[in-house]
């Protein structure tokens, strides 16, 4: 099943306003104090293996910007171009998980969290902390700390939400083949 | 709760110019003050935008809550590079010049401190500026001038689409929060970690798949409308550029070209005073 163009900007527009929405007011405290659980890169690694990776990287850069624009901290681009990559990166395994034909078996549990776990790796412990580096000139060991921190949180929330998503999404969609000629 | 953006009407020169306009000058200001490190430039822009708020008719009164946010991630971000990097500044300047010692590598510099000068210069330089974008541009035509500035106009509309339907989806995310805690889902720091992971689970499901509904709706709708036909697009809140814009643009296009000047001159990003005092 190939989406529309028209579907993918609809699902951009509105993925970004999910992203948005979750990041800014679903925030589960979390055991270190002043520290939430964002919630959002599990929505994302979703909306990506739906609608493949140029709306990933689009609601990535979107709804980041948008959270930014609304706490008016001004934008800090190294952590959304981070987001994009992350949208992007898993975007690229759409074609392989099914999810919208109601597919979404162990093997492609495995393959969508072994998609987010580099995406997240190369994005938080990769991209973001170099931007910093780059343009903001922050030193190196607490851009990268900052980075692993973030990252491996990301990393169990997306496990969860992301499968857990996806997991109901398919189980919404009839099977490819599930119906049978009476004989 | 619909004004999340902070949109607020006044009558003044800055609101009457085209979203187009300040978009092209946020933009070009903020890579000027990201590019260097110039102190005397960061100096200067935070008063021109003290000047630029006094002119949008905006009140501190109006963006407080938002400032108060930034101070405090401006404070924490400036303690934990102290904390993580004590020395960045020797690092970057070249000289060491000791004011305290705290013990261990944690030595207070001249150089370290005029690091952290720079960066909250480099905050008030940047943050100013973006209130002030947020405060005096309507969203809705914002997407209009992503469109004008050369982003295509289908994902100019995906920006529009978003904004359409942020408060759309919050009031949404909230009936079904409270539905689910009807039903005893709990969210707080009561819970297990896991446990709270899992009740953010029991939201987001019915959340996200009634958005994918939607999804379906609306492209439907636009489709049927023949959306995406044609190469371009006219936009209901579109504006004509007039004298005061290009002015604008171009006072911002110099303040960017000043900034890489200054970074060809200083020889690097940063401006750095101890050299000339040794």
């Amino acid at each position: 099943m190939k989406n529309s163009p028209v579907k993918t900007i609809v699902a951009i527009g509105v993925g970004a306003a999910l992203f948005f929405v979750l990041g800014r007011f679903v925030s589960i405290p979390s055991p270190v104090p002043n520290t939430n659980i964002a919630t959002q890169y599990g929505l994302l690694a979703f909306m990506a293996v739906m609608f493949g990776p140029v709306a990933g990287v689009l609601i990535g850069l979107i709804g980041h910007a948008l959270i930014d624009f609304s706490y008016g901290w001004g934008i800090w681009w190294s952590w959304v171009i981070a987001s994009g990559v992350f949208g992007l990166l898993v975007g690229l395994v759409s074609s392989r998980v099914k999810v919208a034909e109601g597919e979404f078996g162990k093997k492609d549990i495995l393959v969508f969290n072994l998609a987010q776990i580099v995406a997240h790796v190369v994005a938080w412990i990769v991209v973001a902390p170099v931007l910093d580096i780059l343009m903001y000139a922050e030193p190196a060991n607490k851009a990268f700390l900052q980075g692993v921190v973030g990252g491996a949180s990301n990393i169990v929330t997306t496990a969860i939400i992301g499968t857990l998503l996806c997991v109901a999404y398919a189980a919404t969609k009839p099977k490819k083949g599930s119906l049978k000629e009476e004989e | 709760m619909t004004n999340i953006f902070n949109y607020i009407d006044r009558p003044s020169p800055i609101h009457r110019l085209t979203g187009a306009t300040k978009l092209v000058c946020l933009l070009l200001w903020s890579l000027a003050a990201m590019t260097t490190y110039d102190t005397r430039f960061l100096a200067v822009l935070p008063v021109i935008s003290i000047v630029l708020f006094r002119i949008s008719k905006i009140r501190i009164r109006d963006v407080s809550f938002m400032l108060g946010f930034t101070a405090v991630f401006m404070v924490l971000n400036n303690v934990l590079i102290f904390l993580f990097s004590p020395q960045h500044g020797v690092g970057i300047y070249g000289t060491k010049h000791v004011l305290l010692s705290l013990g261990g590598n944690y030595v207070l510099t001249k150089e370290q401190l005029f690091y952290h000068l720079n960066l909250v210069l480099k905050y008030l330089s940047t943050i100013p500026i973006v209130l002030l974008f947020v405060c005096t541009t309507n969203p809705s035509e914002f997407a209009a001038s992503l469109n004008r500035i050369g982003v295509k106009y289908t994902i100019a509309y995906s920006v529009a689409l978003a904004l359409r339907y942020i408060p759309d989806i919050q009031r949404e995310y909230h009936e079904i929060s409270q539905a689910q805690q009807a039903r005893g889902v709990e969210m707080s720091k009561k819970q297990s970690l896991f446990k709270r992971l899992k009740s953010a689970g029991a939201i987001l499901i019915p959340l996200v798949l009634s958005s994918m509904d939607r999804i379906e709706v609306i492209s439907n709708a636009m489709e049927l409308r023949g959306f995406g036909k044609n190469k371009k697009r006219t936009w209901y809140m579109g504006r004509k550029f007039r004298r005061a814009d290009i002015l604008c643009m171009a006072f911002c296009a110099l303040l960017f070209a000043l900034a890489l000047i200054l970074n060809a001159a200083n020889g690097g990003r940063y401006w750095n005073p101890f050299i000339s005092i040794r």
